[in-house]
């Protein structure tokens, strides 16, 4: 399962997408609006996403991890649109055979998502906005 | 030949379009066409990634006429 949605994102649903009688561990990853940056009160963020881009790109993290911990299996799921403080703007759910899998894949889902999926985020504060990049985001090409 | 050239983010509200035709004299690579349609500013140049008809490609490769091109400024998601 990989979507965009403009609505707040069902955890149950992305949980119930990864179950599995195989699975010993399941980790579900919720990356959160925080209500502050360097000292300055956010109140809301905006994503913007070049949607067909996007949706490739999270089903090739998805490929790649099943590739690399067999057994694995991935969900995301990320917000476009207007996120309130204290929504979720991305899910990612992961189901593994053993807990080691599930939390090194969980990892690598969240990280090469913030480097190669084209989504935008401005921060809007009470006196301003900015769009806010990546640590992991670098200009060159990912090898995808 | 005509491209159609997509702008997100930053590069949207810089352009004032999220997308538009541009017609092309000759052939171009996305680096130099990126160039050219976003000169650099006082504070220089925003470094981006490139794609072509929504896959990754390099700054040296090739347009084609009718891909869609987009240039992908800081990513921010999740």
């Amino acid at each position: 399962m990989v979507r965009l949605t403009d609505s707040v994102i069902d955890v149950q649903a992305v949980r119930a997408a990864i179950s599995r009688d195989e699975a010993g561990a399941v980790l579900i990853f919720e990356g959160v609006t925080r209500n502050h940056h360097d000292g300055r009160t956010v109140m809301r963020l905006e994503y913007e996403a070049y949607a067909g881009m996007a949706e490739a790109q999270m089903s090739a993290i998805c490929s790649e991890i099943s590739g690399r911990w067999p057994g694995a299996r991935v969900a995301m799921v990320h917000r476009v649109g207007v996120v309130a403080v204290g929504e979720a703007s991305v899910v990612i759910g992961v189901s593994a055979p053993h807990r080691d899998e599930a939390y090194a894949a969980s990892r690598h889902a969240i990280d090469t998502l913030k480097a190669s999926v084209p989504i935008w985020k401005k921060e809007i504060y009470a006196d301003g906005s900015v769009w806010k990049a990546n640590a992991e985001f670098s200009d060159e090409a990912p090898s995808r | 030949m005509q491209v159609h050239v997509r702008y997100f983010a930053v590069l949207r509200e810089r352009k004032g379009c999220s997308d538009e035709a541009v017609t092309l004299t000759g052939p171009i690579t996305v680096g130099a066409l990126y160039a050219s349609l976003f000169p650099p500013t006082e504070s220089g140049v925003l470094p981006v990634m490139y794609a072509v008809n929504e896959a990754y490609v390099p700054e040296d490769h090739p347009i084609a006429a009718g891909d869609e091109v987009a240039f992908i400024p800081p990513l921010g998601g999740g």
